[in-house]
């Protein structure tokens, strides 16, 4: 199959092709797709699941059958919720081993899981338990430890919405991006590995329909790791991936 | 009106503004009505004198209606507040005629405009009962706790939730404050307006002039803490604890509040703290009227050190404001100050008044961390704590209950 890739500015007028059979590359979203990019934006609400703990093994029992959208909530909630923007630990399980439990190495353990490393919730609820569990067959005590304050689990609701900005050309993005809401990052940064086939950021996955042409900067956007920084700051170096990007490709 | 929503870009920034509008949009012409009982006074009123104008230029039609009550209402509600809030009270029948009586009196003038609006948002219990006598609505009712109900005095949280258990969802600060109930329970913290006199900059000058205007010496310390005379903002443990530091360090310390048209108990407190500044000449006991609110913008921005040792709180935007202007502040470890008060980094959290007396001396101490913890806390109000996020979260809400409340809910036009 052959497919011609969109003609981006300041590029030549002869088509790029593009052959099914280029040599092998880890990228994601590799689909000869060209749709244009339908700018969104979203809002997370919060509530209560009325489910709070104040032991270790009380926590334990509750991650095995809390809603999923509770377990998105406790590692991405952060971003979009009231939240001190330099945390000790960056999920709130963690925050409250140290807080609540005053276990520092169920903490560290706790604070070390990625979530972009998961396939889905589900994995990412077995490795919250698996540690959880190591934790209690380490120390009987902690199993019997009252927390200083309880856990609650507060699960999420997501409101997406259409903004009516619609990107046919990946060098609008560089603007587009700049003047997204912190909403419209989170969607197309964060939730969209949660839904998208290839787990990955909505940007990357609109550019592999390009085929091959933008391998270097979907190479770029993959490298950016979105759990330690804030949206400002996630938005803030997406802009900047795109805006050197294009800058780099005129030269 | 979008002369209004240019102003908040100006403060907030325009994709913050940009993202209001984005949720405004498939609520526009939905017609919304608040239900509170004070229109001055206290947190609640302050953030709906300003939700009103900015839900209205964003497009909905929204209205603030608050219930006419008498002394035996407020008397039976502020038991009501006590009474969530942990505090054994009487509840006489004779009262809770008195409260039913007064949600009849207001359901009959306020019926027609409560049944025909798409969302009716009812603002802690003054006028919780109104739901049951507006048999005919046709919207989303929720009921807003402003109240940290985590451990109600029993019986006044079985009358409540009779009234309240009908409602299609409940609002709470936080998920602590949250009682179990057969709805949605939605978590949203208030706010500050960052462009109301109480939080606008203002001139060194207009700052500088309550030294004078209370005999406040400019070249010693001053702690401030701002709240109603009310048990729970322990205004006792602040003059305790004042008094621990002072032996240490020079020291001023200002008590500024007022009253609300229903808080009835404010003048029993006011007089206790009376009793107990005695003949110190360096605690001024400042009883500002409803509307002092440059005042105390003023007296927040002259003071070195702000205090909100509450023993029990709802969210604490007394907290938020001086956060706001770079001041750190000593909270009770309590409700939603802990979710502002980051210890050790916007400021400390303290149990006693010798742990404020501490935390005074340490702060006057080290002035750099003071200013350090002065920056972190205006950066973690303007990230979190701001009217534009709360009405983003009103307005998705609403969107919410209207599609459904489903884990995803997806607008695209």
């Amino acid at each position: 199959m052959v497919a011609k890739a969109k003609k981006p500015q300041n590029e030549p007028e002869e088509p790029v092709v593009v052959e099914e059979s280029t040599p092998d590359l880890e990228l994601p979203g590799l689909k000869l797709d060209m749709k244009p990019f339908d700018v969104r934006d979203c809002a997370l609400l919060s509530l209560a699941t009325g489910v709070s703990v104040q032991t270790l093994r009380e926590f334990r029992e509750a991650l095995l059958s809390v809603h999923p959208s509770s377990i998105y909530h406790h590692f991405w909630g952060r971003l979009l919720q009231a939240h001190f923007d330099e945390p000790e630990y960056n999920n709130d399980f963690a925050g409250w081993a140290i807080h609540g439990l005053d276990d520092r190495s169920l903490a560290e353990r706790l604070a070390v899981i990625d979530p972009t490393d998961y396939e889905d919730i589900e994995q990412l609820r077995t490795e919250v338990i698996d540690i959880v569990e190591q934790r209690l067959d380490e120390s009987e005590l902690l199993a019997w430890t009252r927390a200083d304050q309880p856990f609650h689990f507060i699960r999420a609701q997501i409101v997406v919405l259409g903004t009516g900005i619609r990107v046919s050309d990946p060098v609008e993005m560089v603007k587009v991006i700049s003047e997204m809401s912190s909403g419209g990052v989170f969607y197309h940064f964060i939730d969209a590995r949660t839904r998208t086939e290839e787990r990955t950021d909505d940007f990357s996955a609109w550019l592999g329909g390009y085929g091959y042409e933008y391998v270097d900067l979907i190479r770029e956007l993959v490298m950016l790791d979105p759990y330690f920084s804030s949206l400002k700051e996630i938005r803030r170096k997406l802009a900047a991936i795109f805006e050197g990007y294009f800058q780099g490709r005129a030269q | 009106m979008s002369d209004l929503l240019d102003q908040y870009a100006q403060a907030v920034g325009q994709n913050v503004i940009g993202q209001l509008r984005h949720l405004a949009a498939p609520l526009k012409g939905l017609k919304v009505v608040h239900v509170n009982s004070t229109r001055e006074g206290g947190g609640v009123a302050e953030i709906l004198h300003k939700f009103i104008p900015l839900k209205n230029a964003l497009g909905l039609d929204v209205s603030w209606e608050v219930i006419e009550g008498n002394k035996d209402f407020f008397k039976v509600t502020k038991s009501f507040h006590n009474g969530l809030q942990g505090n054994t009270v009487a509840l006489t029948d004779r009262l809770l005629a008195a409260y039913e009586k007064v949600n009849q009196q207001n359901a009959e003038r306020l019926r027609p405009k409560l049944e025909e609006a798409d969302v009716v948002i009812i603002h802690d219990p003054q006028p919780a009962a109104l739901l049951s006598l507006c048999p005919n609505r046709r919207g989303k009712w929720i009921w807003r706790c402003h109240i940290d109900a985590s451990r109600p005095y029993r019986p006044v949280w079985r009358y409540l939730k009779g009234w309240i258990k009908d409602y299609d969802a409940s609002i709470f600060s936080l998920a602590e404050f949250a009682r179990r109930l057969p709805h949605p329970l939605y978590l949203i913290p208030p706010s500050i307006d960052p462009l109301s006199e109480k939080n606008m900059d203002l001139p060194a000058k207009e700052v500088h002039s309550v030294f004078s205007k209370f005999d406040l010496d400019p070249a010693r310390p001053i702690i401030l803490q701002v709240s109603r005379f009310d048990r729970f903002k322990d205004p006792l443990g602040v003059i305790e604890a004042y008094r621990l530091a002072k032996k240490f360090v020079p020291l001023q310390l200002v008590l500024a509040g007022g009253g609300a048209s229903d808080d009835p108990e404010g003048q029993i407190v006011l007089d206790e703290v009376n009793a107990a500044v005695g003949d110190d000449d360096d605690i001024h006991v400042l009883l500002l009227p409803s509307d002092a609110h440059r005042t105390i913008n003023a007296l927040q921005r002259a003071s070195d050190i702000v205090l909100q040792k509450s023993i029990k709180e709802g969210f604490g935007l007394t907290v938020t404001e001086a956060m706001w202007k770079g001041r750190p502040v000593i909270g009770g470890d309590t409700g939603g100050i802990r979710l502002q008060v980051i210890n050790h980094y916007t400021g400390f959290l303290v149990r006693t008044p010798e742990g404020a007396a501490l935390r005074i001396r340490y702060l006057l101490h080290h002035r750099e961390k003071l200013e350090t913890m002065g920056r972190r806390a205006k950066r973690l109000v303007k990230e979190n704590f701001l009217l534009t996020r709360h009405l983003k979260e009103y307005l998705a809400l609403m969107i919410s209950l209207l599609r459904g409340a489903e884990e995803r809910i997806e607008v695209i036009s």
